[in-house]
């Protein structure tokens, strides 16, 4: 199979994450977002690990993976926060470190 | 003739699965209901455990299955409730800022499309052989040999990320 396919594909994914994270103003919609980005990376890994006959790709991307829920987890603690401090979790309005 | 038919047989799998998860993937940073965005999530992300496991690596496609459909999603789905997300029009969720951001993604999207093209045109992946070098045991020696350091390092990280998580978001 070719890799440009996968390659392609998780540029595809990669780019709606950013269209994402910068049209959305929803918190937890934001991180959604992330989430596709980081999906994009680990199906990159996998598949020069695939070409490559090595496994450090898959290693990485279970790496990946962890660190990702541990983002999430922190993450949404936070848009958690955000919400019990401001009864809404638009990130415009998110502006307090605003020089 | 049977392992051209199989060649066949995964090309026409990605593409279908391909096709699945850009439609999903798209709908996750347009539909304007939050609940939808996470169940169209579930599609992507089992869409990309597919596409591993049909790359060979059935390891990380059930860790995918399991930590991401598993957890990750209910962890979304808990985050929407707890802040009572609008569900209400697309004008609430996405900011003035929407052709702005299609247009950086498109000109990432192409930028990157060109170089990819260009640099890997003719590289093929053998799936039988990377089938066999590729299999879960491989993974588990390289895991505990080569990067059992990062390993414990990650193991740290989701020990702080926890009690992180612990800490901002319970009562006082």
């Amino acid at each position: 199979m070719p890799i440009t396919q996968f390659l392609v594909l998780s540029a595809f994914l990669f780019c709606v994450g950013i269209y994402g994270v910068l049209a959305r103003r929803n918190g937890v919609l934001v991180l959604m977002s992330v989430e596709l980005m980081l999906n994009a990376v680990n199906l990159n890994l996998i598949a020069f690990a695939a070409r490559l006959g090595d496994v450090a790709g898959q290693v990485f991307a279970l790496f990946v993976i962890t660190i990702a829920a541990a983002e999430v987890g922190v993450g949404l603690a936070i848009v958690l926060l955000i919400y019990r401090n401001r009864q809404s979790i638009d990130l415009d309005e998110v502006s307090s470190m605003r020089g | 003739m049977p392992i051209l038919a199989e060649a066949a047989a995964q090309n026409v799998a990605f593409w279908i699965i391909a096709a699945v998860m850009a439609a999903a993937a798209i709908a996750v940073v347009t539909v304007p209901n939050v609940v939808h965005a996470a169940l169209s999530l579930v599609v992507v992300l089992a869409g990309v455990a597919a596409q591993y496991i049909l790359l060979q690596a059935e390891f990380v496609g059930l860790v995918q299955v399991l930590i991401y459909i598993g957890a990750v999603i209910i962890l979304f789905l808990f985050g929407i409730m707890l802040t009572r997300s609008p569900m209400k029009k697309n004008t609430e969720l996405d900011n003035n800022q929407r052709l702005a951001a299609a247009g950086v993604a498109a000109l990432i999207l192409g930028v990157l499309v060109v170089r990819l093209l260009d640099s890997f045109g003719g590289v093929h992946i053998d799936l039988a052989q990377a089938a066999a070098a590729n299999d879960t045991s491989a993974v588990a020696d390289s895991i505990f040999r080569v990067y059992v350091v990062a390993f414990e390092v990650v193991s740290l990280l989701l020990l702080a990320a926890l009690v992180g998580a612990i800490v901002l978001a319970r009562r006082d």
